[in-house]
């Protein structure tokens, strides 16, 4: 069993594929949808959280590849940049998942990637600029 | 039993050794076995420290003369113009100042993602800065334009002058409206979304000396990292506001202008930041040392988070129109513990300010002076306190519509 989350980016011309309903059917994968969205030059950005056997993910992510889909890890799309935190807490409030959270007594910020959503909301709302957006592929 | 103390005596003991400092944070816990006097008798000096966004601030800069010589009229350092009227290479770089090129708030919110904070942590840091400058030319003077770029320490001077720092106080921002709102206090989500706050409290320096009984002109203090020095007071110095009994004062009141060498500082204390929708500023590290002279200035020192009052201000309508009035008081435990509760609605709270940076000052000002490289100055003036009669004055609006 594995349990994955992914952002899947699928270029202008694969944006009407079923790429979800292949997941389902043909790698017999669970899949749960965080977010999905389309910007302005019709690039889709999907995020998911896959989960099944292993060999049917990996299979299923060579597919997606194949397919001209870039696959990321969504847990390494926001990164904290620790040297830039201040730790001054802003954030805690304005992340919506508890990924960023004040712990106390000890008063400092600390970034849990699993909880993140990817809202991006931090990005801008952090004034240290700490958080970052990485791209990062699965091979 | 009376204690009494002189600075002469507490630098003595600094420089055999024996001085005895605690940081703001940790004589609490001695006050409350000791009681005041135990611990008045037993602790010399009480470090404090704060670690937050502090728009009024900037550097004096004299760049050294080029050949042939200009008289600079404009200067921009990577592209954030610094004010050049003064003399031919001296200017003054603010922590706020943008780019002409910066979109600031036509693409709301705008990012102000590299300011005059931004050039400061960038100079403190050591990084290489381009200096453009223009000038119209005199014969003393001929040159018109130059364009370089530089390093700190390949310049004579560098002197951080902050004209408004570590303000004594300060209002939590909430919003009541119904849309977001972008502010120098932070994001504010509607409908009393987040109360965000700005003060390190119990650790912050002027609530612990509340009356400004030790801290005056010639005060040596950490800031930025390095030694500077209590100048003035600030730029809307506010003694005169009510107090608690304790003598904390229960809105935004006292300020300090602080000097220091910019050569000796820190960038990890001097953070240039970009509030979204809002503008660039610094964040700023400042820590001041109180001499335990007496009991009565332990007392001052011994005062807690839940002593400490602060009043939650609406951003969305009542600050940016003056209207004043406030949404009632709250103290810095409850602000801390991340939740107030503000008429019957529970709100989550956010600093602004690093608490645990401010821990990190008073724990190196204690490291310093106990190490004997930072004695205690004796202050050369007093700063103007309960007794000045001090009022702020509003922007007289008359002549034009
Ligand atoms: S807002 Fe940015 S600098 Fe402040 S604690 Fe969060 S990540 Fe760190
Ligand atoms: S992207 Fe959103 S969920 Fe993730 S850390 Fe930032 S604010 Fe939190």
């Amino acid at each position: 069993m594995i349990k994955q989350k992914l952002v899947l980016r699928f270029p202008p011309a694969l944006v009407e594929q079923p790429v979800i309903y292949h997941l389902v059917k043909d790698y017999d994968l669970m899949v749960n949808i965080l977010r999905a969205d389309i910007n302005p030059k019709k690039e889709g950005r999907l995020m998911l959280e896959l989960s099944g056997s292993e060999a049917n993910f990996r299979q299923a992510l060579d597919w997606l590849q194949e397919q001209g889909l870039r696959v990321m890890n969504l847990k390494q799309q926001i990164t904290w940049v620790e040297e830039r935190c201040t730790h001054c807490g802003a954030c805690s409030v304005i992340c919506p998942s508890g990924a960023l959270a004040l712990t106390r007594p000890e008063m400092k910020v600390s970034f849990d990637a699993s909880k993140c959503v990817i809202c991006e909301l931090c990005l801008r709302a952090c004034p240290a600029r700490a958080m970052e957006t990485l791209l990062d592929e699965v091979k | 039993m009376s204690v009494q103390r002189t600075f002469e005596e507490i630098n003595e003991k600094i420089k055999s050794g024996r001085v005895v400092v605690m940081t703001a944070e940790e004589v609490l816990d001695l006050v409350e076995q000791k009681g005041i006097t135990g611990a008045a008798a037993a602790v010399d000096v009480v470090t404090t420290g704060t670690f937050g966004p502090m728009c009024s601030s900037g550097v004096f800069l004299n760049f050294g003369h080029s050949k042939p010589r200009i008289k600079m009229n404009e200067v921009y350092l990577n592209g954030v113009p610094a004010y050049a009227g003064v003399a031919a290479v001296d200017a003054y770089l603010g922590a706020t100042a943008l780019p002409a090129a910066d979109p600031a708030n036509r693409n709301y919110p705008g990012e102000f993602t590299y300011g005059g904070g931004h050039v400061i942590e960038d100079l403190v840091a050591g990084k290489e800065i381009e200096l453009e400058a223009f000038a119209y030319g005199t014969d003393c003077y001929p040159l018109k334009k130059i364009k370089t770029v530089f390093r700190l320490s390949e310049i004579n001077e560098a002197t951080l002058f902050n004209p408004r720092n570590a303000y004594q106080n300060y209002n939590v921002a909430v919003n009541l409206s119904d849309k977001t709102i972008y502010t120098y206090m932070g994001v504010l989500k509607p409908h009393l979304g987040n109360a965000n706050y700005s003060s390190a409290g119990q650790l912050s320096p002027l609530f612990n000396d509340p009356l400004l009984k030790t801290i005056g002109i010639g005060t040596r203090i950490f800031l930025g990292g390095g030694i500077g020095y209590v100048a003035w007071h600030g730029t809307q110095h506010n003694p005169c506001v009510e107090r608690a009994a304790n003598g904390t004062p229960l809105y935004p009141a006292g300020t300090l202008a602080v000097i220091g060498d910019l050569k000796q500082m820190k960038p990890c204390w001097l953070r240039g930041l970009s509030f979204l929708g809002y503008g660039a500023t610094l964040q700023v590290g400042l820590g001041i040392p109180i001499p335990i002279l007496n009991e009565e200035i332990m007392e001052y020192c011994a005062v807690k988070d839940e002593d400490i009052f602060a009043p939650v201000v609406d951003y969305s309508h009542a600050y940016p129109n003056r209207e004043g009035g406030n949404l009632g008081l709250v103290n810095y435990k409850q602000l801390r513990s991340g939740e107030i509760s503000i008429n019957g609605t529970r709100v989550p709270t956010a600093p602004l300010s690093s608490y645990s940076g401010a821990r990190e000052i008073a724990l190196t000002l204690k490291e310093w002076i106990i190490s004997g490289k930072f004695l205690l100055a004796r202050p050369a003036a007093p700063l103007p306190s309960i007794e000045a009669g001090i009022s702020l004055k509003s922007l007289p609006q008359r002549g034009s519509e």
